[in-house]
This record gives structure tokens, C-alpha cells and sequence, in this order.
């Protein structure tokens, strides 16, 4: 190693230096390219996996000229916990409280996606009420995961309170899923064939109040943030991708909404009883911070809509399907008939059987597009379960938005695309 | 989704456009799917997207998918959308394992689709199908000096030791 020229001391030069994360395999190309260009500056530095403004375990390799970040490659897997490897193992219901834990803010999304992909291969037929319940379930999970992101990117960007004011607005839809499902988090409420139980009596009365309170909630949110002078400066016109290009990375989600793509599979492809309820799609127009925030904070307030609709539409009837060979008897049977004895019995030692086929079934996540890929072999266990996680793939659009802008506006871009580790590693 | 009238249709059109490509087809639950040749992927792919009445221009996931026992082994699953007719084609690629500790090659998508580089390093890394000319054919989500591909069918599950402190007696050294 020599030293460079003109400096006092036989001081290494700082292009030779040996820095964090320039082993052979871990570089990004803009510092290859400009490795024998001595001229310039460009420094590498891991951000991360233990940064709390990575939203995770995520390491962020960035290439940086003085405070411009010119390239950046996101390196991932710090929690990957092969879920989806595991599931092969297990029989078909057992494996719904595992993908739950894959993208932890949207469990009941994961579970909604699995048992899909499971019915379709069944053919079997989802009763009313139980799609309503999913619903309301599914959009309360949609609001308490935009309060998280909501919270979260206000307090990379300074504006502390917010945190505590959106994490106490989650903590009562929390209070409400532990009232239906008896769990605040990764409740198992999802059953294939419906739901595990009916709401409870309170819970309908309990979330039209929240229902009522939240709006407001939301124009408070939105009258500290929205004029705020450091939100709007920070937010602005920073991290702009092109609807095409968002297109061609395969984002999808509020972060191609608000590009100006009104794409949203409840919309245009209506899963479970989606087609029933009136709701719009909010989209912004040129795909910055602002109208990313924008746009979560609209949905926010159309989820609330959707789920006073469920509520007052809500079907009565049975949770769950009749099909004893899938679904667990009523426990009330058990005491008194053999035959629900036998097929309880069944059905938690080995499980169903589900005919062979794959099938894949796609849902509108908080984050985008989140799809399960079911391969069935014939017998009680998945062959190969895969998730399209939203996360996985927007985060590849992170590079397109940071390059050539600040190192500050890197943390603001990061928090816009809301990414889940937990979805992204498995 | 394209009916199964559609489907043949599609695969009938295809296979006079890139003679061969198309291996067989699908239609089950409503949901298409046409089988085709690995090497002819890019024909596939770029036909489906650019022919005018096609135009399953938007790639919503690309998963890896073992058959064992089935010949041929493998398939990289291609789950295609039209967005303006709102239709999905499922396109996977037979692909056979060449045995012998050889790894199994598909021509990367990545110069048609950006979405499909993390996703092919993805399937790279849990089945050990090498994407010819991608980019940056890396491990994503396991370590980068992981021996073994996880998400195969014969790689045993729970296979990984875990190692704690007080094994030190037996397994002397374990932390390096």
C-alpha cells in the first residue's frame, strides 16, 4: 500500500483504505467503475442491519461522494428463518400461523393469501359472513400497519409525537382483535374455509365507534404533518421514480398508486366480497414523498369506510364452511358424535388432503401485490409454498429513488417505501 | 385468465411464431398455464409481452418450484399479468437436473423484466438454478458462503446445527 503524494505523513491514501464491505463480492459498480479514478472521493459505508432507520435488519451498502449518495445495493436475509421451506413440513393448517410471521404488520393478509391459494386448490366455497369478517379484518390490519408506517417515518423525520399518537390509535385496533380473535398479533383468524370463530358480542358495536373516531384522527395526524415546513421540504419532490419504471420493477402498492397508477387488486380484480363495498382509490401524480404519504393516509380513511360497510352489510349465516373432511367440527359435537369425533381426529393428526394442483392467488397487501404460489402433491402437506412479497420487490425501486440525492433524503426514501423484513427475508 | 380455448389458442400461436417452445399447457381452477422449453424462455416472454393482443407486459412473480419425482425436475414459474385486462398467464419452465453436481441453467429475464433480479437470485439461491447472464447471480437471502441449495425437495429439512455455547466441549472452536 503506498502512500499518496503531497500528504505529511506515509498516510494510506483514502481510496486504498481497507473500508467495511469492499470484500470482492460485496461492492457496488459505481465504486468499481470509479475504483482507478483516483480523483474521486467515493466512500462505502454499511447502513445497517442494526439501524433504526432501516425499519429492520437491513444493510444498506452506499456509495457516497461527500453527502450524495451515487449507488447504493441493499443486502438482506439477517432474518431469514426459511418459512417457507418449514411450511412443506407441516400440514396444511399448520402452516397458517407460520406465514402470519412472514410480514409480522400483515398477518392477517398472509393468512388471507394461504388460505386462498389452499381453497382454490379445493375448490371449496368461502360462506358470506366469513368473507365479511375477513374483511373487516384484513382493513383494520390495513390501518394498523399504515399507523406503524406513518409513525415511523414521522420519527425518521423528526416529528417525535407522531409516533405515540399513531401507535395509540393501533393499540385500540389491537384491543379490537383481541376481543374477535383472542390475539393482538398473528391471531390465527384466518381459517381455510372462513374464520376460526364468530365476532363476539360488543366487538361490531366497539369497532363502528372506532370507525367513528378514527376520521378525526386522521385530520389530526394530518394537521400536524401536512403543512408542516420541514415534513413538506423533506417530502417534496425527492425520490421520484416514473410510473413506467415502477412498472418495470414490479412495484406495486400505494408506492405505484402514487405514481398515478390507480392499480389496486380490490378494485380491479375483487377478492373476497371486495366487489360489495364503494370505496375509492386514492393515487397521487407524480410519486414523491408527499403524495406516497398522501396516499397511505387516504387509504387510511377509505379502509374506515369499508369496514362500516362490512359491519352494517354483515350477512348472517354460518363462519365457516360445512365440509367436515377441512374443516374442525363445531367442539359442542365432539362429546356427543363419533363421526365428528373421528373427523376432529383426523383432521388435527394428519390433516386434510388437498388433490394435486398449484395454484396462485394474489391480495392487495398494505404494501402491494401479495401473492401465494401453493404446489399440492396429494397429500396433507404443501409441496412448495412460495410468497410474492410486496416488500421483497419494492425494495428494489430503493436504488432508482436515492441515487444522486442526499444521504438524508436516503432515510426519508426508505421510510416511503415501507418495507418489512420480515416479509422480505421469510 | 385466458379460458382454455384461449389457452391452446395462445400456445398454438406461440409454437408457430418460435416452433417448439411450447411444451404443453394447463387449465385448472381458472387459472392458465403454459409449459414451455428453458432455452426458448426469452421467445416466450418477449412474444407474450410484445404481440399485439397478448401483452402481458407486468411480471407479478418469479418462484422456483421443485418436482422430485417428477421429470423434468424443475420449474421457474413466470406468473405474467395484462394489467389493462387485468388477466394472469402462468408460463413455467421445464427445467430438467442435469445430475452429477451439475446445476441446472435458465436464460435470465432480467434485460426484459428489472423486477426479475432479486427474484432470480432468489430461486438461484434456494434451488440452484444458474439464470445465464444475470447481472449479479449472487445468494440473496442465505449466506454468501452457504454450501447447498435449502429449497430442494431432498435437502432435509432441519439440517442446520445449532450451535450453542454450552457445546463448547463438544464442538471445540464452534465461534470462528
Amino acid at each position: 500500500m503506498t502512500g499518496t503524494p503531497g500528504l505529511p505523513r506515509d498516510l494510506p491514501a483514502r481510496t486504498e483504505a481497507e473500508v467495511i464491505g469492499t470484500s470482492p463480492i460485496e461492492r457496488t459498480a459505481a465504486e468499481e467503475a470509479l475504483d482507478l479514478d483516483l480523483e474521486h472521493e467515493l466512500m462505502t459505508i454499511n447502513m445497517g442491519p442494526h439501524h433504526p432507520a432501516t425499519h429492520g435488519v437491513l444493510r444498506l451498502l452506499v456509495s457516497l461522494q461527500g453527502e450524495i449518495v451515487r449507488d447504493l445495493k441493499p443486502v438482506m436475509g439477517y432474518v431469514h428463518t426459511g418459512i417457507e421451506k418449514n411450511c412443506e413440513d407441516k400440514s396444511y393448517w399448520k402452516a397458517i400461523p407460520f406465514v402470519e410471521r412472514m410480514d409480522y404488520l400483515s398477518y392477517h393478509f398472509n393468512a388471507q393469501v394461504f388460505c386462498g391459494a389452499v381453497e382454490t386448490l379445493l375448490d371449496l366455497e368461502v360462506p358470506k359472513r366469513a368473507e365479511y369478517l375477513r374483511v373487516i379484518h384484513m382493513e383494520l390490519t390495513r390501518i394498523q400497519s399504515h399507523l406503524i408506517w406513518l409513525g415511523t417515518t414521522a420519527l425518521d423525520l423528526g416529528a417525535m409525537s407522531m409516533f405515540f399518537y399513531c401507535f395509540r390509535d393501533r393499540d385500540r385496533i389491537m384491543d379490537l382483535f383481541e376481543l374477535s380473535t383472542g390475539q393482538r398479533m398473528h391471531t390465527r383468524y384466518v381459517q381455510v374455509g372462513g374464520v376460526h370463530e364468530d365476532i363476539p358480542v360488543g366487538f361490531a358495536e366497539k369497532t363502528l365507534q372506532f370507525c367513528r373516531e378514527f376520521p378525526e384522527r386522521v385530520d389530526q395526524f394530518e394537521a400536524l404533518l401536512s403543512k408542516n415546513e420541514i415534513f413538506l421540504n423533506r417530502t417534496r419532490r425527492i425520490g421520484v421514480v416514473g410510473r413506467e419504471r415502477l412498472m418495470d420493477l414490479g412495484v406495486t402498492g400505494p408506492l405505484l398508486r402514487a405514481a398515478g397508477e390507480p392499480w389496486d387488486l380490490r378494485k380491479v380484480a375483487p377478492y373476497s366480497s371486495y366487489g360489495d363495498f364503494e370505496f375509492a382509490i386514492p393515487i397521487g401524480t407524480i410519486g414523491d414523498g408527499w403524495d406516497r404519504y398522501r396516499v397511505r393516509v387516504q387509504e387510511m380513511r377509505e379502509s374506515v369506510r369499508i369496514v362500516e360497510q362490512a359491519l352494517e352489510g354483515l350477512p348472517e349465516g354460518p363462519w365457516i364452511a360445512d365440509d367436515r373432511k377441512v374443516v374442525l367440527p363445531p367442539r359442542h359435537e365432539l362429546p356427543t358424535s363419533m363421526e365428528a369425533l373421528i373427523h376432529h381426529f383426523k383432521i388435527v393428526t394428519e390433516g386434510y388432503r388437498v388433490p394435486p394442483g398449484e395454484a396462485y392467488y394474489p391480495v392487495e397487501s398494505p404494501r402491494g401485490e401479495l401473492g401465494c404460489f401453493v404446489l399440492a402433491d396429494g397429500s396433507a402437506k404443501p409441496a412448495r409454498v412460495h410468497m410474492r412479497d410486496p416488500s421483497f420487490v419494492n425494495l428494489q425501486s430503493l436504488r432508482d429513488m436515492c441515487v444522486d440525492g442526499y444521504i438524508a433524503d436516503l432515510i426519508q426514501n426508505l421510510a416511503m417505501l415501507d418495507p418489512i423484513l420480515g416479509g422480505i427475508d421469510r | 385468465m385466458p379460458d382454455a380455448a384461449g389457452l391452446e389458442l395462445i400456445a398454438q400461436e406461440l409454437n408457430d411464431a418460435h416452433s417448439g417452445s411450447v411444451r404443453g399447457t394447463y387449465h385448472e381452477h381458472g387459472q392458465a398455464c403454459l409449459i414451455v422449453e428453458p432455452d426458448r424462455v426469452l421467445d416466450v416472454l418477449g412474444w407474450l409481452r410484445d404481440t399485439p393482443g397478448q401483452e402481458y407486459r407486468f411480471l407479478a412473480s418469479l418462484h422456483g418450484v421443485d418436482y422430485l419425482p417428477a421429470t423434468p425436475r424443475f420449474g421457474v414459474v413466470y406468473e405474467l399479468l395484462n394489467m389493462p385486462r387485468v388477466e394472469r398467464l402462468r408460463v413455467r419452465a421445464a427445467v430438467a437436473d442435469p445430475g452429477g453436481g451439475e446445476l441446472p441453467e435458465v436464460p435470465s429475464v432480467v434485460s426484459m423484466f428489472p423486477t426479475a433480479d432479486f427474484q432470480e437470485r432468489e430461486v438461484y439461491d434456494f434451488f440452484g438454478i444458474v439464470f445465464r447472464d444475470h447481472p449479479d447471480l449472487r445468494r440473496i437471502l442465505m449466506p454468501e458462503d452457504y454450501v447447498g441449495w435449502p429449497q430442494r425437495r431432498d435437502f432435509p429439512m432441519g439440517g442446520e446445527p445449532v450451535i450453542f455455547t454450552r457445546d463448547e466441549a463438544e464442538t471445540p472452536g464452534w465461534y470462528e
